[in-house]
Protein backbone atom coordinates (compact mmCIF):
# COMPACT_ATOMS: atom_id res chain seq x y z
CA UNK A 1 0.00 0.00 0.00
CA UNK A 2 2.74 2.42 0.61
CA UNK A 3 4.59 1.58 -2.15
CA UNK A 4 1.28 2.51 -4.45
CA UNK A 5 0.49 5.16 -2.44
CA UNK A 6 4.66 7.05 -3.13
CA UNK A 7 4.25 5.80 -6.64
CA UNK A 8 0.74 7.57 -7.10
CA UNK A 9 1.90 10.76 -5.14
CA UNK A 10 5.11 10.90 -7.50
CA UNK A 11 2.86 10.80 -10.56
CA UNK A 12 0.97 13.30 -9.35
CA UNK A 13 3.96 15.70 -8.90
CA UNK A 14 4.84 14.67 -12.34
CA UNK A 15 1.50 15.98 -13.82
CA UNK A 16 1.74 19.05 -11.83
CA UNK A 17 5.00 19.38 -13.11
CA UNK A 18 3.59 18.86 -17.12
CA UNK A 19 0.65 21.00 -15.88
CA UNK A 20 2.62 23.77 -14.93
CA UNK A 21 4.73 23.92 -17.92
CA UNK A 22 1.69 23.83 -20.22
CA UNK A 23 0.45 26.53 -18.18
CA UNK A 24 3.11 28.44 -18.89
CA UNK A 25 3.32 27.93 -21.93
CA UNK A 26 0.24 28.74 -23.44
CA UNK A 27 0.15 32.03 -21.51
CA UNK A 28 4.19 32.75 -22.87
CA UNK A 29 4.15 31.26 -26.14
CA UNK A 30 1.07 32.20 -27.91
CA UNK A 31 1.53 34.81 -30.50
CA UNK A 32 0.25 37.80 -28.28
CA UNK A 33 2.89 40.03 -26.92
CA UNK A 34 2.06 40.29 -22.86
CA UNK A 35 4.17 43.15 -22.82
CA UNK A 36 1.94 44.69 -25.09
CA UNK A 37 -1.48 43.09 -23.45
CA UNK A 38 -0.52 44.70 -20.05
CA UNK A 39 -0.08 48.17 -21.58
CA UNK A 40 -2.83 48.45 -24.22
CA UNK A 41 -2.84 48.72 -28.07
CA UNK A 42 -1.30 52.36 -27.88
CA UNK A 43 1.96 51.81 -26.25
CA UNK A 44 5.03 53.24 -27.46
CA UNK A 45 7.90 51.10 -28.64
CA UNK A 46 10.05 51.92 -25.95
CA UNK A 47 8.01 51.34 -22.93
CA UNK A 48 6.92 47.71 -24.46
CA UNK A 49 10.62 47.35 -24.56
CA UNK A 50 11.22 48.44 -20.82
CA UNK A 51 8.58 46.31 -19.67
CA UNK A 52 10.20 43.57 -21.45
CA UNK A 53 13.13 43.77 -20.24
CA UNK A 54 11.43 44.43 -16.59
CA UNK A 55 9.76 41.03 -17.39
CA UNK A 56 12.67 38.97 -18.13
CA UNK A 57 10.47 38.40 -21.65
CA UNK A 58 13.73 38.99 -23.64
CA UNK A 59 15.02 35.69 -22.03
CA UNK A 60 14.79 32.36 -23.75
CA UNK A 61 11.42 30.65 -22.43
CA UNK A 62 13.13 27.89 -20.61
CA UNK A 63 15.56 30.34 -18.11
CA UNK A 64 11.67 31.80 -18.04
CA UNK A 65 9.82 28.75 -17.02
CA UNK A 66 12.58 27.63 -14.79
CA UNK A 67 12.80 31.37 -12.98
CA UNK A 68 9.18 30.92 -12.68
CA UNK A 69 8.93 27.44 -11.54
CA UNK A 70 11.85 28.15 -9.04
CA UNK A 71 10.18 31.18 -7.56
CA UNK A 72 6.86 28.75 -7.46
CA UNK A 73 8.87 26.77 -5.31
CA UNK A 74 10.44 29.12 -2.81
CA UNK A 75 6.96 30.46 -2.49
CA UNK A 76 7.69 33.28 -4.50
CA UNK A 77 4.37 33.71 -6.90
CA UNK A 78 5.81 36.63 -8.71
CA UNK A 79 3.69 40.03 -8.58
CA UNK A 80 0.50 40.85 -10.11
CA UNK A 81 1.20 43.05 -13.28
CA UNK A 82 -2.20 44.55 -12.29
CA UNK A 83 -2.14 45.32 -8.48
CA UNK A 84 1.80 45.78 -8.34
CA UNK A 85 1.46 43.59 -4.88
CA UNK A 86 2.62 39.80 -4.42
CA UNK A 87 0.47 37.38 -5.77
CA UNK A 88 0.91 35.18 -2.81
CA UNK A 89 -0.71 36.78 0.01
CA UNK A 90 -3.66 37.78 -2.39
CA UNK A 91 -3.77 33.56 -3.34
CA UNK A 92 -3.99 32.51 0.02
CA UNK A 93 -6.39 35.00 0.38
CA UNK A 94 -8.57 33.86 -2.38
CA UNK A 95 -8.09 30.17 -1.40
CA UNK A 96 -9.18 30.34 2.08
CA UNK A 97 -12.40 32.30 1.04
CA UNK A 98 -12.82 29.43 -1.78
CA UNK A 99 -12.21 26.29 0.36
CA UNK A 100 -14.89 28.04 2.99
CA UNK A 101 -17.41 27.96 0.33
CA UNK A 102 -16.46 24.59 -1.15
CA UNK A 103 -15.96 22.78 2.51
CA UNK A 104 -19.48 24.17 3.76
CA UNK A 105 -20.88 22.49 0.18
CA UNK A 106 -19.04 19.53 0.10
CA UNK A 107 -20.15 18.44 4.02
CA UNK A 108 -24.11 19.75 2.42
CA UNK A 109 -24.02 17.40 -0.38
CA UNK A 110 -22.01 14.72 1.62
CA UNK A 111 -24.97 14.60 4.27
CA UNK A 112 -28.42 15.58 1.69
CA UNK A 113 -26.65 13.74 -1.64
CA UNK A 114 -26.42 10.09 1.09
CA UNK A 115 -29.91 10.72 2.28
CA UNK A 116 -31.40 11.07 -0.36
CA UNK A 117 -29.64 8.07 -1.54
CA UNK A 118 -31.02 6.02 0.80
CA UNK A 119 -34.52 7.19 0.90
CA UNK A 120 -35.00 6.74 -2.70
CA UNK A 121 -33.52 2.77 -2.57
CA UNK A 122 -35.64 2.35 0.56
CA UNK A 123 -38.90 3.48 -1.86
CA UNK A 124 -37.50 1.96 -4.63
CA UNK A 125 -39.40 2.60 -7.64
CA UNK A 126 -42.23 4.55 -5.76
CA UNK A 127 -42.92 8.14 -6.02
CA UNK A 128 -40.49 9.65 -3.51
CA UNK A 129 -37.64 7.51 -5.71
CA UNK A 130 -38.91 8.72 -8.60
CA UNK A 131 -39.06 12.66 -7.12
CA UNK A 132 -35.23 12.24 -6.50
CA UNK A 133 -34.41 11.07 -9.81
CA UNK A 134 -36.01 13.63 -11.53
CA UNK A 135 -34.70 16.42 -8.64
CA UNK A 136 -31.30 15.25 -9.29
CA UNK A 137 -31.25 14.68 -12.80
CA UNK A 138 -32.63 18.64 -12.78
CA UNK A 139 -29.12 19.57 -10.74
CA UNK A 140 -27.46 18.34 -13.35
CA UNK A 141 -28.67 19.08 -16.70
CA UNK A 142 -29.12 22.63 -15.92
CA UNK A 143 -25.89 25.36 -15.61
CA UNK A 144 -24.80 26.26 -12.53
CA UNK A 145 -25.06 29.41 -13.39
CA UNK A 146 -28.89 29.25 -14.30
CA UNK A 147 -29.02 27.59 -11.14
CA UNK A 148 -27.15 30.93 -9.43
CA UNK A 149 -29.89 33.55 -11.38
CA UNK A 150 -33.05 31.18 -9.89
CA UNK A 151 -31.39 31.74 -6.51
CA UNK A 152 -31.16 35.58 -6.95
CA UNK A 153 -34.12 35.97 -8.51
CA UNK A 154 -36.00 33.77 -5.56
CA UNK A 155 -34.20 35.14 -2.55
CA UNK A 156 -32.68 38.64 -3.54
CA UNK A 157 -35.04 40.33 -5.95
CA UNK A 158 -38.43 38.28 -5.17
CA UNK A 159 -38.10 37.28 -1.27
CA UNK A 160 -35.50 39.59 -0.16
CA UNK A 161 -34.24 37.16 2.41
CA UNK A 162 -30.32 37.25 0.91
CA UNK A 163 -28.10 39.68 -0.58
CA UNK A 164 -27.80 39.12 -4.29
CA UNK A 165 -23.99 38.83 -4.09
CA UNK A 166 -21.06 39.82 -2.02
CA UNK A 167 -19.03 38.89 0.86
CA UNK A 168 -18.37 39.91 4.51
CA UNK A 169 -15.63 38.80 6.67
CA UNK A 170 -16.69 37.08 9.45
CA UNK A 171 -15.34 40.21 11.67
CA UNK A 172 -18.58 41.94 10.46
CA UNK A 173 -21.01 39.65 12.18
CA UNK A 174 -21.49 36.04 12.34
CA UNK A 175 -25.27 36.69 10.49
CA UNK A 176 -23.57 39.01 8.14
CA UNK A 177 -20.68 36.54 6.91
CA UNK A 178 -23.31 33.64 6.66
CA UNK A 179 -26.24 35.40 4.65
CA UNK A 180 -23.27 35.91 2.03
CA UNK A 181 -22.70 32.43 1.86
CA UNK A 182 -25.86 30.87 1.79
CA UNK A 183 -26.73 31.53 -2.06
CA UNK A 184 -23.07 30.54 -3.53
CA UNK A 185 -23.39 27.45 -1.40
CA UNK A 186 -27.21 26.62 -2.21
CA UNK A 187 -26.70 26.62 -6.17
CA UNK A 188 -22.99 24.22 -5.35
CA UNK A 189 -25.04 22.18 -3.39
CA UNK A 190 -28.15 21.43 -5.57
CA UNK A 191 -25.45 21.28 -9.12
CA UNK A 192 -23.01 18.65 -7.38
CA UNK A 193 -26.26 16.95 -5.21
CA UNK A 194 -26.90 14.19 -8.13
CA UNK A 195 -23.71 12.16 -8.69
CA UNK A 196 -23.24 11.09 -4.63
CA UNK A 197 -27.04 10.55 -4.12
CA UNK A 198 -27.61 8.32 -7.35
CA UNK A 199 -24.63 6.60 -6.93
CA UNK A 200 -25.94 5.63 -2.90
CA UNK A 201 -29.24 4.77 -4.21
CA UNK A 202 -28.16 2.38 -6.93
CA UNK A 203 -24.99 0.76 -4.50
CA UNK A 204 -27.82 0.68 -2.03
CA UNK A 205 -30.12 -0.86 -3.46
CA UNK A 206 -27.66 -3.13 -4.85
CA UNK A 207 -26.50 -4.41 -1.31
CA UNK A 208 -30.03 -4.43 0.47
CA UNK A 209 -30.52 -7.55 -2.15
CA UNK A 210 -27.77 -9.64 -1.13
CA UNK A 211 -27.63 -12.47 1.38
CA UNK A 212 -26.55 -11.18 4.65
CA UNK A 213 -28.80 -8.43 4.52
CA UNK A 214 -31.64 -11.25 4.43
CA UNK A 215 -29.63 -13.27 7.37
CA UNK A 216 -29.81 -9.92 9.14
CA UNK A 217 -33.93 -9.41 8.23
CA UNK A 218 -33.70 -13.42 9.09
CA UNK A 219 -32.23 -12.60 12.26
CA UNK A 220 -35.23 -10.33 13.44
CA UNK A 221 -32.76 -7.58 13.47
CA UNK A 222 -35.08 -4.22 13.13
CA UNK A 223 -35.27 -2.69 9.81
CA UNK A 224 -33.50 0.33 11.03
CA UNK A 225 -30.22 -1.10 12.18
CA UNK A 226 -30.00 -3.27 8.91
CA UNK A 227 -30.43 -0.40 6.76
CA UNK A 228 -27.78 1.72 8.78
CA UNK A 229 -25.20 -0.11 10.27
CA UNK A 230 -25.20 -3.71 7.65
CA UNK A 231 -26.35 -2.01 4.15
CA UNK A 232 -24.91 1.92 4.61
CA UNK A 233 -21.59 0.59 5.57
CA UNK A 234 -20.93 -0.91 2.44
CA UNK A 235 -23.05 1.02 0.06
CA UNK A 236 -21.21 3.66 1.27
CA UNK A 237 -17.92 2.65 -0.36
CA UNK A 238 -18.08 3.72 -4.11
CA UNK A 239 -19.92 6.87 -2.58
CA UNK A 240 -17.36 8.07 -0.96
CA UNK A 241 -14.79 7.46 -3.66
CA UNK A 242 -17.61 9.73 -5.79
CA UNK A 243 -17.42 12.28 -3.05
CA UNK A 244 -13.66 13.08 -3.63
CA UNK A 245 -14.02 13.19 -7.30
CA UNK A 246 -16.52 15.85 -6.56
CA UNK A 247 -14.69 18.08 -4.38
CA UNK A 248 -11.86 18.61 -7.47
CA UNK A 249 -15.21 18.83 -9.69
CA UNK A 250 -16.53 21.92 -6.87
CA UNK A 251 -13.34 23.58 -7.48
CA UNK A 252 -14.11 24.04 -11.05
CA UNK A 253 -17.96 24.98 -9.94
CA UNK A 254 -16.58 28.21 -8.16
CA UNK A 255 -15.65 29.91 -11.01
CA UNK A 256 -18.75 30.09 -12.24
CA UNK A 257 -20.85 30.89 -8.83
CA UNK A 258 -17.79 33.08 -7.55
CA UNK A 259 -18.23 35.16 -10.63
CA UNK A 260 -21.80 35.15 -10.65
CA UNK A 261 -22.15 35.91 -6.60
CA UNK A 262 -18.92 38.39 -6.98
CA UNK A 263 -17.14 36.43 -4.23
CA UNK A 264 -14.08 37.21 -4.01
CA UNK A 265 -12.28 33.29 -4.17
CA UNK A 266 -9.82 31.85 -6.49
CA UNK A 267 -12.42 31.30 -9.17
CA UNK A 268 -13.37 35.01 -9.31
CA UNK A 269 -9.57 35.56 -9.09
CA UNK A 270 -8.64 33.60 -12.19
CA UNK A 271 -11.73 35.35 -14.61
CA UNK A 272 -10.46 38.58 -13.21
CA UNK A 273 -7.09 37.87 -13.97
CA UNK A 274 -7.74 36.95 -17.50
CA UNK A 275 -10.24 39.88 -17.89
CA UNK A 276 -7.17 42.09 -17.05
CA UNK A 277 -4.46 40.46 -18.52
CA UNK A 278 -2.04 39.73 -15.37
CA UNK A 279 -0.88 36.72 -16.09
CA UNK A 280 0.93 35.87 -13.29
CA UNK A 281 -1.90 35.68 -10.94
CA UNK A 282 -3.72 33.70 -13.55
CA UNK A 283 -0.66 31.33 -13.76
CA UNK A 284 -0.08 30.82 -10.08
CA UNK A 285 -3.94 30.46 -9.82
CA UNK A 286 -4.85 27.52 -12.24
CA UNK A 287 -1.28 25.57 -10.96
CA UNK A 288 -3.15 25.89 -7.66
CA UNK A 289 -6.20 24.27 -8.62
CA UNK A 290 -4.93 21.62 -10.51
CA UNK A 291 -2.71 20.98 -7.63
CA UNK A 292 -6.23 20.81 -5.05
CA UNK A 293 -7.68 19.11 -7.84
CA UNK A 294 -5.20 16.73 -8.41
CA UNK A 295 -4.95 15.62 -4.89
CA UNK A 296 -8.59 15.14 -4.65
CA UNK A 297 -8.53 12.90 -7.14
CA UNK A 298 -5.66 11.07 -5.84
CA UNK A 299 -7.55 10.80 -2.65
CA UNK A 300 -10.23 9.15 -5.03
CA UNK A 301 -8.27 6.41 -5.66
CA UNK A 302 -7.09 5.80 -2.81
CA UNK A 303 -9.88 5.33 -1.21
CA UNK B 1 -23.69 -30.68 -51.79
CA UNK B 2 -27.42 -29.38 -54.17
CA UNK B 3 -28.21 -26.02 -52.97
CA UNK B 4 -32.16 -27.75 -52.95
CA UNK B 5 -32.05 -28.92 -49.26
CA UNK B 6 -30.57 -25.75 -47.95
CA UNK B 7 -33.19 -23.36 -49.24
CA UNK B 8 -36.23 -25.45 -48.00
CA UNK B 9 -34.56 -25.46 -44.23
CA UNK B 10 -33.55 -21.33 -44.96
CA UNK B 11 -37.12 -19.98 -43.50
CA UNK B 12 -35.86 -22.07 -41.00
CA UNK B 13 -32.68 -21.06 -40.30
CA UNK B 14 -32.80 -17.48 -41.23
CA UNK B 15 -35.57 -16.86 -38.46
CA UNK B 16 -33.85 -18.25 -35.27
CA UNK B 17 -34.83 -17.73 -32.30
CA UNK B 18 -34.87 -14.00 -32.84
CA UNK B 19 -36.68 -11.56 -29.97
CA UNK B 20 -39.69 -9.39 -31.23
CA UNK B 21 -37.96 -5.63 -32.04
CA UNK B 22 -38.31 -4.04 -28.56
CA UNK B 23 -40.81 -0.61 -29.16
CA UNK B 24 -38.46 2.42 -28.35
CA UNK B 25 -37.44 3.21 -24.75
CA UNK B 26 -39.32 6.03 -23.54
CA UNK B 27 -36.48 7.81 -22.83
CA UNK B 28 -35.26 7.33 -26.50
CA UNK B 29 -39.11 9.00 -28.02
CA UNK B 30 -38.99 11.84 -25.61
CA UNK B 31 -35.26 12.55 -26.34
CA UNK B 32 -35.63 12.83 -29.87
CA UNK B 33 -38.73 14.72 -29.29
CA UNK B 34 -37.53 17.39 -27.75
CA UNK B 35 -34.06 17.62 -29.25
CA UNK B 36 -35.22 17.55 -32.55
CA UNK B 37 -38.00 20.06 -31.87
CA UNK B 38 -35.07 22.40 -30.70
CA UNK B 39 -33.16 22.26 -33.61
CA UNK B 40 -35.72 22.57 -35.98
CA UNK B 41 -36.58 25.72 -34.35
CA UNK B 42 -32.84 26.57 -34.58
CA UNK B 43 -33.36 25.90 -37.93
CA UNK B 44 -35.89 27.52 -39.06
CA UNK B 45 -35.27 30.61 -37.26
CA UNK B 46 -34.39 33.32 -39.90
CA UNK B 47 -38.01 32.10 -41.50
CA UNK B 48 -40.22 31.60 -37.99
CA UNK B 49 -38.86 34.45 -35.86
CA UNK B 50 -41.79 36.68 -34.89
CA UNK B 51 -39.07 39.98 -34.65
CA UNK B 52 -35.85 40.59 -35.78
CA UNK B 53 -33.26 39.38 -33.20
CA UNK B 54 -30.93 42.16 -33.30
CA UNK B 55 -32.94 45.53 -34.05
CA UNK B 56 -32.61 47.77 -31.05
CA UNK B 57 -35.83 49.93 -30.60
CA UNK B 58 -35.93 52.23 -27.45
CA UNK B 59 -39.91 51.97 -27.11
CA UNK B 60 -40.28 48.54 -26.63
CA UNK B 61 -37.33 47.93 -23.83
CA UNK B 62 -38.19 45.88 -20.65
CA UNK B 63 -42.08 44.79 -22.20
CA UNK B 64 -42.93 42.16 -20.08
CA UNK B 65 -44.18 38.56 -21.56
CA UNK B 66 -47.30 39.93 -23.83
CA UNK B 67 -48.94 38.33 -27.00
CA UNK B 68 -47.14 40.38 -29.61
CA UNK B 69 -43.72 39.40 -27.54
CA UNK B 70 -44.02 35.97 -26.08
CA UNK B 71 -41.22 35.75 -23.78
CA UNK B 72 -40.56 39.86 -23.50
CA UNK B 73 -38.22 42.09 -24.61
CA UNK B 74 -34.44 43.01 -23.72
CA UNK B 75 -33.04 46.09 -22.53
CA UNK B 76 -32.70 47.38 -25.56
CA UNK B 77 -35.83 46.34 -27.13
CA UNK B 78 -35.31 43.09 -28.91
CA UNK B 79 -37.50 40.29 -28.54
CA UNK B 80 -36.16 37.79 -26.42
CA UNK B 81 -38.24 35.05 -28.30
CA UNK B 82 -36.09 35.79 -31.80
CA UNK B 83 -33.44 36.03 -30.33
CA UNK B 84 -33.42 32.37 -28.26
CA UNK B 85 -34.36 31.10 -31.57
CA UNK B 86 -31.99 32.53 -33.29
CA UNK B 87 -29.45 31.45 -30.18
CA UNK B 88 -30.24 27.88 -30.60
CA UNK B 89 -28.00 27.82 -33.59
CA UNK B 90 -24.79 29.25 -32.16
CA UNK B 91 -25.30 26.58 -28.54
CA UNK B 92 -26.12 23.67 -30.95
CA UNK B 93 -23.72 24.33 -33.40
CA UNK B 94 -20.86 24.97 -30.78
CA UNK B 95 -21.66 22.13 -28.96
CA UNK B 96 -21.49 19.66 -32.13
CA UNK B 97 -18.51 21.39 -33.78
CA UNK B 98 -16.76 21.21 -30.83
CA UNK B 99 -17.39 17.76 -30.11
CA UNK B 100 -16.38 17.19 -33.55
CA UNK B 101 -13.17 18.68 -32.44
CA UNK B 102 -12.72 15.97 -29.72
CA UNK B 103 -13.60 13.55 -31.84
CA UNK B 104 -11.08 14.60 -34.48
CA UNK B 105 -8.12 14.65 -32.17
CA UNK B 106 -9.16 12.05 -29.48
CA UNK B 107 -10.42 9.06 -31.82
CA UNK B 108 -6.43 8.89 -33.38
CA UNK B 109 -5.22 9.32 -30.25
CA UNK B 110 -6.88 6.45 -29.01
CA UNK B 111 -6.59 4.04 -31.63
CA UNK B 112 -3.16 4.38 -31.50
CA UNK B 113 -2.47 3.99 -28.23
CA UNK B 114 -4.69 0.78 -27.85
CA UNK B 115 -2.83 -0.17 -31.56
CA UNK B 116 0.38 0.44 -30.76
CA UNK B 117 0.52 -0.10 -26.66
CA UNK B 118 4.18 0.51 -25.92
CA UNK B 119 5.62 3.54 -25.14
CA UNK B 120 3.54 5.07 -27.87
CA UNK B 121 -0.15 4.50 -25.11
CA UNK B 122 2.12 5.43 -22.36
CA UNK B 123 3.20 8.73 -23.66
CA UNK B 124 -0.01 9.43 -25.52
CA UNK B 125 -2.32 8.37 -22.20
CA UNK B 126 0.16 10.62 -19.80
CA UNK B 127 -0.78 13.70 -22.11
CA UNK B 128 -4.12 12.80 -21.47
CA UNK B 129 -4.11 12.66 -17.70
CA UNK B 130 -2.17 16.16 -17.47
CA UNK B 131 -4.86 17.88 -19.60
CA UNK B 132 -7.23 15.68 -17.30
CA UNK B 133 -5.28 17.34 -14.10
CA UNK B 134 -7.31 20.85 -14.75
CA UNK B 135 -10.63 21.39 -14.20
CA UNK B 136 -12.52 21.37 -17.54
CA UNK B 137 -13.92 25.23 -17.50
CA UNK B 138 -9.95 26.27 -15.87
CA UNK B 139 -8.72 24.54 -18.96
CA UNK B 140 -10.57 26.21 -21.11
CA UNK B 141 -10.10 29.30 -19.57
CA UNK B 142 -6.71 29.36 -19.90
CA UNK B 143 -6.99 28.27 -23.71
CA UNK B 144 -9.14 31.56 -24.18
CA UNK B 145 -7.15 33.92 -21.90
CA UNK B 146 -4.84 35.27 -24.64
CA UNK B 147 -6.67 35.63 -27.31
CA UNK B 148 -9.76 37.69 -28.18
CA UNK B 149 -12.91 36.41 -27.40
CA UNK B 150 -14.92 34.70 -30.34
CA UNK B 151 -17.27 31.61 -30.40
CA UNK B 152 -15.64 29.59 -32.70
CA UNK B 153 -12.13 29.96 -30.42
CA UNK B 154 -14.20 28.61 -27.43
CA UNK B 155 -15.34 25.78 -29.46
CA UNK B 156 -12.01 24.66 -30.42
CA UNK B 157 -11.28 25.59 -26.43
CA UNK B 158 -13.88 22.88 -25.52
CA UNK B 159 -13.53 20.41 -27.93
CA UNK B 160 -9.73 20.32 -26.43
CA UNK B 161 -11.15 20.01 -22.58
CA UNK B 162 -12.98 16.82 -23.78
CA UNK B 163 -10.29 15.11 -25.57
CA UNK B 164 -9.36 12.70 -23.08
CA UNK B 165 -12.25 10.48 -22.03
CA UNK B 166 -13.04 10.34 -26.03
CA UNK B 167 -9.28 9.28 -26.26
CA UNK B 168 -9.90 7.07 -23.26
CA UNK B 169 -13.08 5.09 -24.74
CA UNK B 170 -11.64 4.89 -27.81
CA UNK B 171 -8.31 3.27 -26.55
CA UNK B 172 -10.43 1.18 -24.57
CA UNK B 173 -12.81 -0.12 -27.43
CA UNK B 174 -9.33 -0.87 -29.61
CA UNK B 175 -8.05 -2.78 -26.99
CA UNK B 176 -10.95 -4.81 -26.80
CA UNK B 177 -11.16 -4.99 -31.10
CA UNK B 178 -7.40 -5.67 -31.68
CA UNK B 179 -7.17 -9.30 -30.45
CA UNK B 180 -10.11 -10.20 -32.59
CA UNK B 181 -9.97 -12.65 -35.34
CA UNK B 182 -10.84 -10.40 -37.54
CA UNK B 183 -7.72 -8.17 -36.77
CA UNK B 184 -6.07 -11.29 -36.89
CA UNK B 185 -6.39 -12.00 -40.51
CA UNK B 186 -6.05 -8.76 -41.47
CA UNK B 187 -2.69 -8.79 -39.61
CA UNK B 188 -2.05 -12.58 -41.56
CA UNK B 189 -3.31 -10.32 -44.99
CA UNK B 190 -0.38 -7.89 -44.55
CA UNK B 191 -2.75 -5.03 -44.49
CA UNK B 192 -1.61 -1.37 -43.90
CA UNK B 193 -1.34 -0.13 -40.14
CA UNK B 194 -3.72 2.42 -41.33
CA UNK B 195 -5.93 0.27 -43.37
CA UNK B 196 -6.37 -2.17 -40.40
CA UNK B 197 -6.94 1.33 -37.73
CA UNK B 198 -9.40 2.97 -40.21
CA UNK B 199 -11.14 0.25 -42.43
CA UNK B 200 -11.01 -2.92 -39.82
CA UNK B 201 -11.29 -1.18 -35.91
CA UNK B 202 -13.00 2.22 -36.81
CA UNK B 203 -16.24 1.43 -37.92
CA UNK B 204 -16.72 -1.18 -35.38
CA UNK B 205 -15.63 1.33 -32.59
CA UNK B 206 -18.19 3.86 -33.80
CA UNK B 207 -21.51 2.83 -32.01
CA UNK B 208 -19.76 3.39 -28.19
CA UNK B 209 -17.72 6.61 -29.90
CA UNK B 210 -21.38 7.71 -31.20
CA UNK B 211 -23.31 7.57 -28.12
CA UNK B 212 -20.31 8.84 -25.71
CA UNK B 213 -20.04 12.05 -28.18
CA UNK B 214 -23.88 12.70 -28.04
CA UNK B 215 -23.47 12.91 -24.64
CA UNK B 216 -20.46 15.10 -24.87
CA UNK B 217 -22.28 17.59 -26.88
CA UNK B 218 -24.59 18.36 -23.55
CA UNK B 219 -21.20 18.92 -21.62
CA UNK B 220 -19.86 21.18 -24.52
CA UNK B 221 -22.73 23.22 -24.95
CA UNK B 222 -22.82 23.57 -20.67
CA UNK B 223 -19.08 24.45 -20.59
CA UNK B 224 -19.55 26.54 -23.83
CA UNK B 225 -22.17 28.32 -22.30
CA UNK B 226 -20.56 28.88 -19.22
CA UNK B 227 -17.82 30.44 -20.78
CA UNK B 228 -19.46 32.57 -23.17
CA UNK B 229 -21.23 33.41 -19.62
CA UNK B 230 -17.93 34.41 -18.13
CA UNK B 231 -17.73 36.79 -21.53
CA UNK B 232 -14.88 34.54 -22.97
CA UNK B 233 -17.41 33.32 -26.27
CA UNK B 234 -19.73 34.92 -27.89
CA UNK B 235 -20.06 38.47 -28.21
CA UNK B 236 -22.73 41.33 -28.08
CA UNK B 237 -24.66 41.71 -30.35
CA UNK B 238 -24.69 37.82 -30.17
CA UNK B 239 -27.92 35.94 -28.92
CA UNK B 240 -25.72 33.35 -27.75
CA UNK B 241 -27.72 32.06 -24.86
CA UNK B 242 -24.97 31.88 -22.13
CA UNK B 243 -24.16 35.32 -23.22
CA UNK B 244 -28.27 36.06 -23.23
CA UNK B 245 -28.45 35.48 -19.50
CA UNK B 246 -25.06 36.88 -18.79
CA UNK B 247 -26.41 40.16 -20.03
CA UNK B 248 -29.35 40.17 -18.65
CA UNK B 249 -27.67 40.02 -15.12
CA UNK B 250 -27.96 43.38 -14.21
CA UNK B 251 -31.99 43.40 -14.70
CA UNK B 252 -33.31 40.48 -12.74
CA UNK B 253 -35.16 42.22 -10.26
CA UNK B 254 -36.91 43.98 -13.00
CA UNK B 255 -36.91 41.92 -16.00
CA UNK B 256 -36.21 38.15 -14.66
CA UNK B 257 -38.10 36.90 -18.32
CA UNK B 258 -34.85 37.99 -20.54
CA UNK B 259 -32.65 35.81 -18.24
CA UNK B 260 -35.20 33.15 -17.29
CA UNK B 261 -35.96 32.84 -21.22
CA UNK B 262 -32.25 31.41 -22.33
CA UNK B 263 -32.11 29.31 -19.16
CA UNK B 264 -35.33 27.15 -19.08
CA UNK B 265 -34.24 26.80 -22.95
CA UNK B 266 -30.92 25.39 -22.37
CA UNK B 267 -32.43 22.93 -19.40
CA UNK B 268 -34.52 22.06 -22.11
CA UNK B 269 -32.10 21.36 -24.62
CA UNK B 270 -29.54 19.48 -22.18
CA UNK B 271 -32.01 17.31 -20.94
CA UNK B 272 -33.22 16.08 -24.18
CA UNK B 273 -29.86 15.38 -25.64
CA UNK B 274 -29.13 13.69 -21.96
CA UNK B 275 -32.47 11.22 -22.82
CA UNK B 276 -31.49 10.86 -26.32
CA UNK B 277 -27.93 9.34 -25.02
CA UNK B 278 -29.13 7.23 -22.43
CA UNK B 279 -31.91 6.03 -24.42
CA UNK B 280 -29.67 4.87 -27.06
CA UNK B 281 -27.05 3.36 -24.45
CA UNK B 282 -29.45 1.35 -23.21
CA UNK B 283 -30.09 0.15 -26.51
CA UNK B 284 -26.86 -0.50 -27.59
CA UNK B 285 -25.35 -2.02 -24.51
CA UNK B 286 -26.82 -4.76 -23.70
CA UNK B 287 -24.19 -5.58 -20.54
CA UNK B 288 -25.70 -1.93 -19.15
CA UNK B 289 -29.29 -2.84 -19.60
CA UNK B 290 -28.66 -6.21 -18.07
CA UNK B 291 -27.53 -4.07 -14.60
CA UNK B 292 -30.22 -1.73 -15.35
CA UNK B 293 -32.62 -4.60 -15.17
CA UNK B 294 -30.95 -5.82 -12.11
CA UNK B 295 -31.39 -3.15 -9.99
Amino acid sequence: MAAFITRRLVFVVLVLVAVSMLVFGVTTLLPANVAHLILGAFATPEQVRALELKLGLTDPVWQQYLRWAGGFLTGDLGESTLMNRPVGPMLLEAIQRSLMLTGLSFILIAIIGVGLGIAAALRHRRPLDHGVSVATYLGIAVPEFFWAIVVIIVFAAWLGWLPASGYEPISAGVWEWAKHLIAPTMTLVFGHLAHVSRLTRSSMIEVMQSPYITAARAKGLPERVIVLHHALRNALLPTITVLALDFGRLMGGIVVIETVFAYPGLGRLVVFSIQNRDLPTLQAAILVVAAIYALANLLADLL
Amino acid sequence: MSPEPATAMSPALATPARPPRKPMPLQLKAGLAITGTILLLGLLAPWIAPHPWDTISMRTRFLAPNATYWFGTDEYGRDVLSRLLMGARLSIGMGVAATLVSLAIGVPMGLAAGYFRGWIDEALMRLADVLMAIPPIMLGLLVLAVTPPALWKTAVAVGFVYIPPIARLARSVTLTLASEDFIQAAKARAESTSYILFREILPNAWPPLIVEASLRVTYAILLGSALSFLGLGAQPPSSDWGLMISEARSFLDRAPWIALAPGFAMCLLVIGINLLGDGARERLDPRLKARLGKA
